[in-house]
């Protein structure tokens, strides 16, 4: 069979690549990592894939703020590639400064690079005002979202500063949370969201957003941090049988079917 | 034309930096300050009309839903200040606006430069700043009429105000706020109003070639020339250069002598390791005569164990060993210091400290790609009285957040785990707090090796040239004293670390596709020092006028000897010039040919424009430093501490010794770095049932398809380094292993590094000290049998202040070890598991409680009996261990380390969320008279707590029969710490003690 194939987008300051394509690669993907200059270059290429994966790192230093910079050279320069190739049906994950990327360069939440209107949400800096390595747990909470089911509780690193979810206003929260786009929100061990759990103060406890045919997803945590049982921070105590992050990837291959 | 662009935070949006800028400023006892709002400012200077400033604003600068910006036009007119509403109406709001300096990295300009090229307008130029709106509160009402903010401005952008201006209050306390807190003025200035500083401009550079006549100089002048001109170079070594050009018959030219002062530089040379010493007893008779200090001690352990995984050592930038043959990869570990620039700079002298050792293991061999990071920090007291720092010092605070900061910024940037460190504290770090950073890389078995040859390109990659970091080499190899702040701040330089991530994905491109010869990086001594190096048989010729700018209008000489950041030398082969410029085109990185290596006689020839600006014999520049000779005095130890008071309850102290800034959790800093990026994390730095309790070592996988995993820990102990060097350096190695081995490391294929930073060498007793613990080193190396790879020295840490004292930083050696496990799978945490096993005890206690954390809180002063670190028995000890471990009988093991068995005990409970009863009747001991004090808190090498599951009791026993062991007790699941030892006792809970633990640093 052939493996359909996965592109990891990556650009100066990218740093999640070579293991997002290694967890793509156990996934049953064909990875490959591509500098944006080079589908710049010849933006047809992105048509080849399947699957494009904006990975994590700190694209361009997060100068100006976490993923503007990249996500502007998307706007300008892969616009009409990227919104044929969501309308294609193909699917779309940015994880941590890539969910920044998606975010302010409009596939999410509205599925589309440069959509006109004002910008529905953004993703500014954490309440404790500085980057945090930590676990977290994590809900699926959407009908919709290819990429984890609602109600299935996992555990994920986070590793950011500028990571905390704000709507522009209450009525987009509420237009998002009706859509199923509120797709996957932080929780307790037991899969309650509540306060306590929520690492950086993100309005609603959202986590990760999908637009809405549910095959676009931008998610804070890292899931190719979670593909080996010696990845989590419990694993000799016994607590790590499932690598929680490999479903992620596996959902995203079973969509593809 | 300049448009001014302010972007401020959205009403009812909240701030999390500006309130931190309000707390750190009540944090330094400023209470009229009732709120900050920190404001971001961008200058975008160019053909760009107001319309286009807007677009900018609003679909680039300003996040539309979290903030709101400004436009402010002003004109092509330089430096004017606008009218500012904030302040002006005397509302009681101070302003205060930070500006980098002209020349100082701005990595945000470049990227926004590009990014509105991405929206096809275009700019010329994007300078960036921070504006602070202080809002005071209300004076007193009596006081009278409040007092509108003072504005002043810095010397130099603008008329400066009569001094009588400074006596106002506000303006006294805006400018404390500024200086103290929000700007450093070694690379930024400061304005106390709407300031948009004026378009840099390049002088143009008129080539004119300077001739330093030395040949006619008294030994006086000759001294004189070399503290003029910033050499640090003695009497001896100007002699020698004397000498040389009275042969030659010709005065030097400037960039000659800088580049044999460089060469020389005890910095790139390690001149006092090389010295021969005499060494004195502490009544001046001479106990030794040694040659060749670090050939005798350090290189003789590593040359007599002369393992055969040892690829490289001490001959590149890192030292290299095999990872796993099968793969066919080896790793390189290399550790340094950036003291001096720290010091002065904290932000940009860390980051630039672990900017420049990620180019270590990147510039071994034909490149590594950089897997991991290690950082280990001394600091004087955070709790330090700000009237006891020094003038010239910063607050140790101030220090730490500046440097635990640049550290996170670079590295997490770099995408490289920050796995493993240290933080340790000493009034004696107030005015040379010590920044230790490490790196380990990855390269194929086949790429470790690089050599230049003749015809060669050098080829100079990643960042420009610029004035940062002129004379950092021999700067760093001087003392500090209270005016180094404005002297050397030319030497502080400013990384940006997306440069040389961008740099190390291309230069690990061209090594995969074998296009170049040799590399290495441009750290200390700039093109000087790595050109000469990669030179040094072959010869080469530089055209310093085809070195990338910055800025124009600096001279050949600065251009030789800059060290400005992220910047690399590759020797490539003609054939492969055009295919690795199109690699470096590729990820967008700078690549240019400045010259070849090979000259018919092997000098080193700079030119400028055609004409010859430098001649110099790199066999003089390599060999003709005169081999220094050192006095040294050893003095004496062993003089004992007076007993500790005697307790019947030891639980208190025992909370207190958690709490010690030396043992407390440093969570606060290891979450702010990324310890999982690169997705092999299996051991990290923080372990338990809530993540959150002391680990002993990381553990990586840096190949994610194998199983094989590598090993990283640390061992220092500054507290020992001042009562007795050789067993402090005994402690240091002994601390490393263990902390390796406790997770499951390999003894055997366990390498170490040494980083030594010490005071003023030509003073005997340092130096003194510096001979005992280089002795230690080696004997501990051929005792535990793990040989050194690599290693650094930092001297002369001392910092003179400006009445004359003279404060020396305690001898503080650095050990880190590095070792491969076959089963990354098979390592082990130090958290408790499970209630019900059985909690052994590994290694000997003694009676001695020299620089113990107990006579500390208890404010005993030590004496100098540091425990003796039996190496044998440890060795013995911790081989069984390893073997017990690699069997699966161990389910927890936690070295003793600071706070002896008792803190040990309490890190395994709480880690666990469980309890442990022990009695410590079964320790083994070192004679019979080893009091309750000792058991509980004594800090003997060589020991661990193990946890052993019942049905492996048997199998441990016989895995461990040949050491040194003792059955203490159980883990409980009652969530008490209950030890008892005679009629003494401890009886704390978990909690409790981890709360002391963690609330230090709850910052």
């Amino acid at each position: 069979m052939v493996k359909p194939r996965a592109i990891v987008l990556r650009t100066a300051g990218t740093n999640c690549d070579r293991e997002t394509a290694y967890a793509l690669s156990q996934a049953g993907f064909d990875a490959c990592a591509v500098h944006v200059l080079s589908i710049i270059d010849r933006p047809k290429r992105l048509g080849e894939f399947e699957f494009l994966v904006v990975p994590g790192g700190f694209s361009y230093g997060d100068d100006v703020s976490a993923g503007k910079i990249l996500a502007n050279q998307l706007i300008h320069h892969l616009r009409d590639e990227l919104n044929a190739f969501v309308a294609a049906g193909k699917l779309v994950l940015g994880i941590c400064n890539g969910f920044q990327v998606l975010l302010k360069c409009g596939l999410l939440p509205r599925g589309q690079v440069g959509a006109d209107g004002a910008a529905d949400a953004t993703l500014g800096w954490s309440d404790t005002g500085q980057f945090e390595d930590r676990w977290v747990h994590l809900r699926g909470d959407s009908d919709r979202c290819v990429f984890l089911a609602r109600g299935d509780v996992i555990t994920l690193p986070i590793a950011n500063g500028e990571g905390k979810f704000v709507p522009r206003e209450p009525a987009v929260l509420s237009r998002l949370r009706q859509g199923g786009q509120l797709a996957i929100r932080y929780a307790d061990a037991e899969g309650r969201s509540n306060d306590s759990a929520n690492p950086n103060g993100s309005v609603d406890h959202v986590a990760g957003l999908c637009d809405p045919s549910g095959r676009i997803l931008g998610l804070m945590p890292h899931p190719e941090r979670f593909v080996d049982a010696t990845h989590h921070p419990r694993w000799t105590r016994g607590l790590a049988d499932v690598a929680h992050g490999r479903r992620i990837f596996d959902n995203a291959r079973a969509a593809l079917n | 034309m300049t448009h001014r662009i302010e972007i401020r935070t959205q009403e009812g949006v909240s701030d999390p930096h500006a309130a931190g800028v309000a707390a750190q400023i009540r944090e330094l006892g400023i209470d009229a300050v009732a709120g900050v709002a920190a404001v971001k400012l961008y200058f975008l200077t160019g053909e760009l009309s107001a319309d286009d400033a807007r677009c900018v604003a609003t679909e680039l600068l300003a996040d539309p839903v979290t903030e709101q910006w400004t436009l402010i036009e002003t004109g092509d007119d330089a430096a004017s200040a606008t009218a500012d509403p904030a302040g002006a109406d005397g509302d009681g709001t101070g302003v205060i606006e930070v500006h980098l300096k002209p020349g100082v990295m701005d990595p945000v300009a470049g990227s926004t430069v590009a990014a509105i090229a991405d929206m096809g307008l275009s700019v010329a130029s994007v300078r960036t700043g921070r504006r602070y709106e202080v809002a005071l509160r209300k004076p007193d009402p009596g006081t009278g009429e409040p007092k509108p903010a003072t504005r002043r401005q810095e010397r130099g952008a603008g008329p400066a105000e009569p001094p009588a201006q400074a006596a106002e209050p506000d303006g006294e306390l805006l400018e404390t706020i500024a200086t103290k807190l929000l700007a450093n003025p070694v690379i930024e200035d400061i304005h106390y109003a709407r300031h948009t500083p004026p378009e840099a401009r390049g002088q143009r550079y008129e080539l004119q070639v300077v001739e330093v006549p030395i040949r006619e100089l008294d030994d006086a002048g000759l001294e004189q020339l070399s503290a003029d001109g910033e050499l640090f170079l003695d009497l001896t070594e100007m002699q020698a250069i004397q000498a040389h050009y009275r042969a030659l018959g010709r005065e030097p030219r400037d960039v000659e002598l800088e580049m044999i002062a460089q060469t020389w530089s005890e910095h790139c040379v390690h001149k006092t390791f090389r010295s021969d010493v005499v060494v004195r007893d502490a009544d001046g008779a001479v106990v030794e005569e040694i040659n060749n200090l670090i050939k005798s001690t350090i290189f003789a352990a590593t040359q007599k164990l002369a393992k055969p995984w040892c690829i490289s050592v001490f001959e590149d930038n890192a030292g290299v060993i095999t990872f796993d043959e099968q793969l066919g990869k080896a790793v390189c570990f290399k550790v340094e210091t950036h003291n001096h620039p720290s010091a002065i700079e904290p932000y940009g002298g860390a980051s630039t400290g672990i900017g420049g050792v990620i180019r270590d293991p990147l510039g071994t061999g034909l490149g590594a790609r950089p897997v991991a990071n290690t950082d280990v920090f001394c600091f004087g007291p955070p709790a330090t009285d700000p009237a006891a720092v020094p003038r010239g010092a910063l607050h140790p605070r101030r220090v730490m957040r500046g440097v635990v900061s640049g550290v996170r910024d670079y590295g997490n940037r770099m995408g490289i785990p920050t796995l493993n460190g240290a933080v340790y504290f000493d009034r004696r770090y107030i005015g040379n707090p010590l920044v230790f950073c490490g790196t380990v890389g990855l390269m194929d078995r086949d790429k470790c090796f690089g050599a230049a040859r003749s015809g060669d390109a050098i080829l100079l990659v990643g960042g420009r040239t610029g004035r940062d970091g002129i004379h950092g080499a021999t700067f760093s190899s001087g003392e500090l004293t209270h005016t180094h702040e404005t002297a050397f701040s030319h030497a502080v330089q400013i990384g940006n670390a997306i440069t040389e991530k961008k740099m190390v994905d291309a230069i690990c491109q061209a090594r995969d596709a074998g296009l170049h010869s040799a590399i290495t990086d441009c750290g200390a001594g700039g093109l000087s020092s790595a050109v000469g190096e990669m030179g040094a048989e072959l010869g080469a010729e530089v055209h310093l006028d085809r070195v990338p700018l910055k800025y124009a209008g600096l001279s050949y000489d600065e251009i030789w000897i800059s060290e400005a950041q992220e910047r690399m030398v590759l020797a490539v082969p003609e054939e492969n010039v055009d295919r690795i410029r199109a690699v470096f085109a590729a990820e967008e990185v700078e690549a240019t040919v400045i010259g070849h290596f090979g000259t018919d006689d092997g000098h080193l020839r700079l030119y400028y424009d055609g004409t010859e600006v430098g001649d110099v014999d790199l066999a003089f520049a390599h060999e003709g430093l005169p081999r220094p000779r050192k006095e040294a005095v050893v003095e004496r130890t062993g003089r004992p501490s007076p007993p500790p008071p005697r307790r019947s309850d030891y639980g208190e102290t025992l909370l207190r010794i958690l709490a010690a800034p030396n043992v407390a959790s440093k969570e606060w800093i290891i979450r702010q770095y990324d310890h999982e990026v690169q997705g092999g994390s299996v051991v990290k730095p923080l372990v338990g049932a809530d993540e959150d309790a002391p680990g002993d070592a990381a553990v990586i996988r840096p190949v994610l398809s194998s199983r094989k995993g590598l090993v990283i820990a640390c061992g220092m102990n500054p507290r020992y380094g001042s009562l007795d060097a050789y067993q402090s350096a005994l402690h240091a190695v002994d601390e490393a292993l263990r902390n390796a081995i406790a997770v499951g490391g390999n003894l055997d294929r366990t390498a170490i590094l040494d980083n030594f930073c010490w005071g003023n060498c030509a003073k005997p007793d340092r130096m003194g000290a510096l001979v005992r613990a280089a002795t230690g080193c080696r004997d501990a190396a051929l005792a535990y049998g793990t040989p050194f790879i690599s290693g650094k020295d930092s001297l002369n840490n001392e910092f003179r202040t400006d009445d004359g004292r003279t404060i020396a930083i305690p001898p503080t050696l650095l050990i880190s070890a590095i070792s491969v496990v076959d089963d990354a799978a098979r390592c082990v945490t130090a958290d408790a598991k499970e209630a019900g096993n059985h909690v052994f005890i590994l290694g000997r206690t003694g009676d001695r409680l020299g620089g113990s954390h107990l006579l500390a809180v208890e404010g005993v002063e030590t004496g100098s009996d540091v425990p003796p670190v039996d190496c044998p028995t440890n060795a013995r000890t911790m081989r069984a261990l390893q073997a017990a471990i690699e069997s699966g009988c161990v389910r927890s093991c936690h070295d003793l380390s600071e706070g002896g068995l008792a803190v040990a005990a309490a890190e395994m409970a709480f880690g666990g969320a469980l309890g442990v009863a022990l009695d410590l009747a079964a320790m083994p001991t070192r004679g019979d008279a080893v009091g309750a004090a000792c058991r509980l808190f004594a800090e003997d090498a060589g020991r661990f707590l193990v946890e052993v599951r019942p049905d492996q009791y048997d199998a441990f026993l016989r895995a461990v029969q040949n050491c040194p062991v003792g059955e203490l007790g159980r883990v409980i699941d009652d969530g008490r710490v209950r030890i008892t030892v005679g009629d003494a006792r401890i009886d704390v809970s978990a909690d409790d003690a981890k709360a002391a633990w963690q609330g230090t640093f709850a910052w």
